[in-house]
């Protein structure tokens, strides 16, 4: 089975980020870049797919220069080669526009099976995977707990804020998975050092057919009017307990008319 | 005035949900809001409807919408933008809601904006407010091509009563072939309880890992019934298995803004952080001072939650009298 995972490099969570002053995209060059970390469970079930029914996993990814550090992560895990889309008319692209050039990635390296996180911990729009499977045209298998393949069919445990529910559809398809699904493995020392000598094929927008006018900043479908860092919250009051601080919470609560 | 879609939403059991009355009234702002229903029911839900100001009740009454993921429901909408031309689509911040905006997006040639707080129309554009990075930045975005489509996020707008019509126009729909290839084969509503719907509680109680364990958490639903609460966990709590995914708050949990956040026993790690800071007041018990949930906190106990808040509840209890 030839299975796609999808990743993306972010802003690490742990630490505070913020947007460009001008343009309100996400700043990615004053912040330490990690692979998105919902689409470590996706790299962790298409190597578990490919166990248990052969193939290879290659990942896509797009991205700047820096984005080529958590490829090689990604390789160090298990997988067998890798994509990136690297072009700076990318930089600043909204969901449409990175779906679209993801779509038509795609469509070159060829796939059976596409794998994404459920969303990005920076832009957390959520959008993308289903996007890539409207521009495909192939089954949209989203929000997955959990991933069967048999045969040519693909059934997921598909769980939203409404509940659960059993959805299939046929390969090829593009599946997005939720972080109850596995247990991401770490790379260990021999991973990393195969990870060396693995493949990743560099494409620009010219190899996967896309006009620049299509993506980028500039020709964004969304756009960030302006922004600002919301006001630090106001300092609270801070009682330490000596018997009555469940007493006082609560005449906090009645003071402000919550109980 | 122009139309404004909407798209609804209903629970389990068939009610209109919170989250389409708050997109009806954010919808007043921008013109007129015509309700797009999916599915059967449109009749029952209509006065409900017509409370909160929808002017027309598109009702396409097909088994697609529930037999195949989210294209049906996006098939429809782009019928409907094409026909219509509305002003703008506004759907719930919701899984199935965003995922068909995402396809419609891609179908219409629009641009497409999730997790608002507000919208408003600024001269001919119709800008939202975002919340960022959970809650540190606020933005303000526009659609620059095709009809905006924004997806709000559950509590950000404050539902508010308007009279309107609410005149149901019965729309012919059947789903394409390219739009059944994911099946739904099962569905299982989630688990209710007698507990509010944690994205839309006015308060909401959340446990860590200071609870220590399944059996310590249970008093994090004691102090959320003794409030009317929705339950939240955070994520160690959550990864520990103590209480189940479908409550935690957090960067990769749900995001909440409700009234009265009370962080109990979580020290209030960024992961945390990015799923309650926008709520209007926050409480917190812990017995680290220097836990960083302090730093946001309006109110704040050291101390140790098996005795701070047993003494909370009996307080709560007899101010209900």
């Amino acid at each position: 089975m030839n299975i796609v995972v999808c990743m993306k490099q972010v802003p690490d969570t742990e630490v505070e980020r913020s947007l460009v002053p001008g343009d309100g995209t996400v700043d990615r060059a004053g912040a330490d870049g990690v692979i998105n970390y919902l689409d470590e469970f996706a790299i962790e079930e298409g190597l578990k797919l490919r166990e248990a029914h052969g193939g290879e996993v290659t990942i896509l990814t797009m991205g700047p220069v820096k984005a080529a550090d958590s490829v090689r992560k990604a390789l160090s895990m298990g997988a067998d080669k890798a994509v990136h889309v690297i072009d700076d008319a990318l930089a600043g692209s909204d969901a449409v526009a990175s779906s679209l050039a993801i779509a038509e990635a795609l469509k070159l390296t060829g796939f059976d099976l596409v794998l994404f996180g459920c969303e990005s911990t920076d832009a957390r729009t959520g959008l993308v995977p289903a996007m890539v499977a409207e521009r495909l045209g192939v089954p949209q298998l989203t929000l997955a707990a959990k991933v069967d393949v048999s045969g040519p069919e693909v059934t997921i445990r598909r769980v939203t804020d409404d509940g659960v529910a059993t959805v299939t559809g046929s390969l090829p398809a593009v599946v997005s998975v939720n972080e109850k699904i596995n247990e991401p493995r770490y790379p260990t020392f021999k991973g990393i050092m195969a990870a060396k000598k693995k493949p990743v094929q560099t494409l620009t927008l010219a190899d996967i057919s896309v006009p620049a006018g299509q993506v980028g900043l500039d020709n964004a479908w969304s756009w960030v009017d302006d922004f600002a860092a919301r006001p630090p919250r106001q300092a609270g009051v801070i009682v330490k307990d000596e018997g009555d601080g469940g007493n006082k919470a609560a005449a906090f609560l009645a003071g402000r008319k919550f109980i | 005035m122009a139309e404004v879609l909407v798209l609804a939403e209903r629970d389990a059991s068939g009610e209109v949900k919170k989250v389409t009355l708050e997109l009806l009234t954010a919808a007043r702002r921008l013109g007129e809001p015509s309700v797009v229903w999916l599915g059967p029911g449109a009749e029952g839900a209509q006065a409900r409807l017509a409370e909160y100001g929808a002017v027309k009740v598109y009702s396409a009454d097909s088994a697609d919408f529930a037999g195949y993921v989210t294209a049906p429901a996006a098939e429809l909408l782009a019928k409907l933008v094409n026909e219509k031309s509305p002003a703008a689509v506004l759907v719930a911040g919701t899984n199935d809601a965003k995922e068909a905006a995402a396809r419609l997006a891609v179908k219409t040639g629009s641009g497409v904006l999730t997790d608002a707080v507000s919208v408003t129309a600024d001269g001919g554009r119709i800008v939202a407010e975002q919340p960022n990075f959970g809650g540190a930045v606020t933005v303000h975005s526009s659609v620059r091509t095709g009809t905006p489509i924004i997806a709000l996020r559950p509590g950000g707008v404050t539902a508010e009563p308007s009279t309107g019509a609410a005149g149901i126009e019965a729309v012919e729909f059947s789903a394409s072939d390219e739009a059944k290839l994911a099946r739904v084969t099962e569905r299982a509503p989630a688990e209710k309880g007698g507990r509010p719907d944690l994205s839309e509680a006015q308060i909401v109680v959340s446990g860590g890992r200071g609870t220590g364990s399944e059996e310590g958490f249970k008093i994090i639903e004691r102090l959320a019934d003794s409030l009317g609460a929705a339950v939240g966990a955070s994520r160690a709590v959550v990864d520990a298995g103590w209480y189940p995914h479908q409550f935690q708050v957090g960067q990769t949990g749900k995001t909440v803004s409700p009234q009265l956040y009370l962080a109990v026993g979580i020290s209030g790690a960024i992961q945390h952080r990015a799923g309650m800071q926008t709520s209007k007041t926050i409480v917190a018990v812990n017995k680290d001072a220097e836990a960083p949930i302090f730093e946001i906190a309006d109110y704040g106990v050291v101390g140790d939650l098996f005795t701070v808040v047993p003494q909370l509840i009996d307080d709560i209890n007899k101010h209900k009298g």
